[in-house]
């Protein structure tokens, strides 16, 4: 499918010209097809969430061009709000820009901003609110009565409302208990694939980035360090503990097996997976076959 | 467009001017403000304007920084230079009449007094926030009050009000940043249009902002009340302030200036 992203040599730095100036993205160049589903990761600071207010016009490239779906972003600086309907960004803790006096005109707010009807609306705030798994009850209540986990899916239904053609999510998960984790994100994932939105999810959890991203992402040091599938990705697991990072605790696992010797993929980073590849290995040895890796010429010679 | 506010900012250094005691350096600044207004002539402006340039060179505090304090009050200024410029009548003949409106010599030079005026106030206490961490400028406002603490003045109450007021701008505006962005992200125009779409537009902004403002002071009420705060009675410092020779020694430097520029004032009267 085509690029719907393409970002070019983008760099970019706060307070240009003052002693204060630091640079936050070092040209960075990537794209995203059509209808993937990219993980983004980085330490603290390497630059992803300024990558992502380049995503929707929030931050002006210093140098460097972005593409979406065709257009430069930058092209005419008066239609920039064009870009904000196509590409829909959830920030950090998004229950804080909640201000409606009911769910359903704060996840209508987008939708208004864009000019639309009444009933247009009304039937787009109703498919966001079904999407993130909200009661319908609760759209006439205050945002402010409910809970943590219920404030954070009504300002994701907000921006879905808008039915952008890509979805940023900045750590969507953020702060909350470990099932309202699995829940807002499979509420993403299952959004994903029934409208085909190209999805960017920021994240410090390499499982979940493992369980729902297709392509990985790595930022580090304001620059692009990885940009591959999920399996290429977490395969590299050294280097992605030398920038900082980490692997899914199943993919450490299965590198300590193999630095023990037995004879595993290195590129297994699900449990559903992880479970075959050991069912796998137990049918192979029950059949006889050897599950010790031929050594190395080194470590043959070695006095161990 | 937020980033520029810069009343009450602290400018790190350790400069004489940022070592001296707070308490004098405040006390030297309210004096400075009177000493504007008293020398009135033009000799007396020019002297107090050379003074705190010395001192801006003294605390090596960039003249861009002036720059920035002075941008947010220069409407301010511009209103009392016009009204200056119209209201005040001399003798003679007018420069100019037009209608009911008239301009004298006097206006004029009550005028750009005036403006001049304004902005070495600005100038002077923007040099006492640049200088002084807001902590510690509480912490001289708080010793100054005492004495009023006798007449029932919450003194420590006042000052730590202060302190938490200062510490929490830079929040406060971070977080407008940030509520901002993520309207913006929903189509939010907040700087185009009308003056009156505009002002609705910041709806979404202000109500998100005085929620987390609320929230923040519930935060830290709890937080302040786990560390058993419970006012300023029996209350000692980590940091007490002591005035040493040196401070003592900066002291009379500025009273002798001070003299000198009022001292210009009464042998010149008319310059």
């Amino acid at each position: 499918m085509a690029d719907i992203i393409k970002v070019e040599h983008l760099s970019y730095v706060y307070n240009p010209g003052l002693p204060t100036a630091v640079t936050a993205l070092d040209d960075v160049s990537f794209t995203v097809e059509e209808g993937d589903f990219v993980g983004i990761i980085g330490a603290t600071g390497s630059g992803k969430s300024t990558l992502i207010t380049h995503m929707n016009g929030l931050n002006k490239p210093t140098s460097g061009k972005i593409y979406i779906d065709g257009r430069d972003l930058w092209a005419d600086p008066e239609k920039i709000r064009d870009f904000r309907f196509l590409t829909g960004l959830v920030f950090q803790y998004p229950e804080y820009q909640l201000f409606e006096e009911t769910c359903y005109k704060d996840i209508a707010f987008g939708p208004k901003n864009m000019g639309l009807d009444e009933a247009e609306v009304d039937r787009r705030v109703h498919e966001a609110a079904d999407f993130v798994g909200l009661d319908p009850a609760l759209l006439e209540r205050s945002p402010f009565e409910l809970s943590g986990g219920q404030k954070r899916r009504v300002a994701v239904a907000g921006v879905m409302a808008m039915k952008p053609r890509i979805l940023v999510l900045d750590e969507p998960a953020a702060g909350l208990d470990p099932e309202g984790r699995d829940d807002i994100l499979s509420e993403v994932k299952e959004y994903h694939k029934k409208t085909c939105t190209t999805v960017l999810l920021v994240s410090h959890s390499m499982e979940d980035i493992a369980k729902y991203a297709n392509r990985v992402l790595v930022m580090s040091n304001r620059k692009i360090a990885m940009y591959d599938t999920v399996e290429k990705v977490f395969a590299r697991a050294p280097e992605l503990l030398e920038l900082g990072l980490s692997v899914p605790q199943v993919t450490k696992i299965f590198l300590k097996l193999r630095e023990m010797g037995v004879d595993v993929p290195a590129d297994v980073y699900t449990i559903p997976y992880a479970v075959k590849t050991l069912l796998e290995a137990k049918r192979r040895r029950d059949a006889g076959e050897s599950l010790v890796l031929p050594r190395s010429a080194a470590q043959k010679g070695g006095a161990v | 467009m937020l980033r520029d506010i810069t009343i009450g900012q602290h400018f790190p250094g350790n400069s004489l001017v940022h070592r001296f005691d707070p308490r004098l350096k405040l006390v030297l600044t309210i004096a400075y403000i009177v000493l504007l207004f008293a020398a009135s002539n033009p000799l007396g402006l020019t002297l107090s304007i050379l003074f705190l340039a010395v001192m801006y060179k003294v605390a090596k505090i960039p003249v861009k920084m002036i720059g920035k304090s002075l941008k947010p009050i220069l409407p301010i200024v511009l209103f009392t230079a016009v009204l200056n410029l119209f209201f005040v009548s001399g003798e003679g003949d007018p420069l100019v009449h037009f209608w009911f409106l008239s301009i004298y010599a006097e206006g004029v030079r009550y005028a750009v007094l005036m403006a001049v005026r304004v902005m070495a106030l600005i100038a002077g206490t923007s040099l006492l926030t640049y200088t002084t961490s807001p902590i510690v400028l509480t912490d001289a406002i708080e010793q100054l009050l005492k004495p009023l603490g006798k007449l029932h003045f919450p003194v420590h109450e006042l000052a730590m009000m202060m302190s938490i007021a200062l510490r929490f701008i830079p929040t406060l505006i971070e977080e407008t940043d940030k509520i901002m962005n993520a309207q913006k992200a929903r189509g939010a125009q907040l700087d185009t249009g009308k003056m009156t779409d505009r002002v609705k537009a910041l709806v979404p902004v202000l109500i998100p902002l005085f929620i987390s403002a609320f929230r923040r002071a519930d935060e830290l009420a709890m937080a302040m009340e786990c560390r058993c705060y419970r006012g300023g009675t029996g209350r000692t410092r980590l940091k007490v302030l002591r005035c040493e020779k040196q401070d003592y020694i900066d002291l009379a430097v500025c009273i002798a200036c001070f003299a000198v520029i009022l001292a210009s004032r009464l042998v010149f009267p008319n310059y």
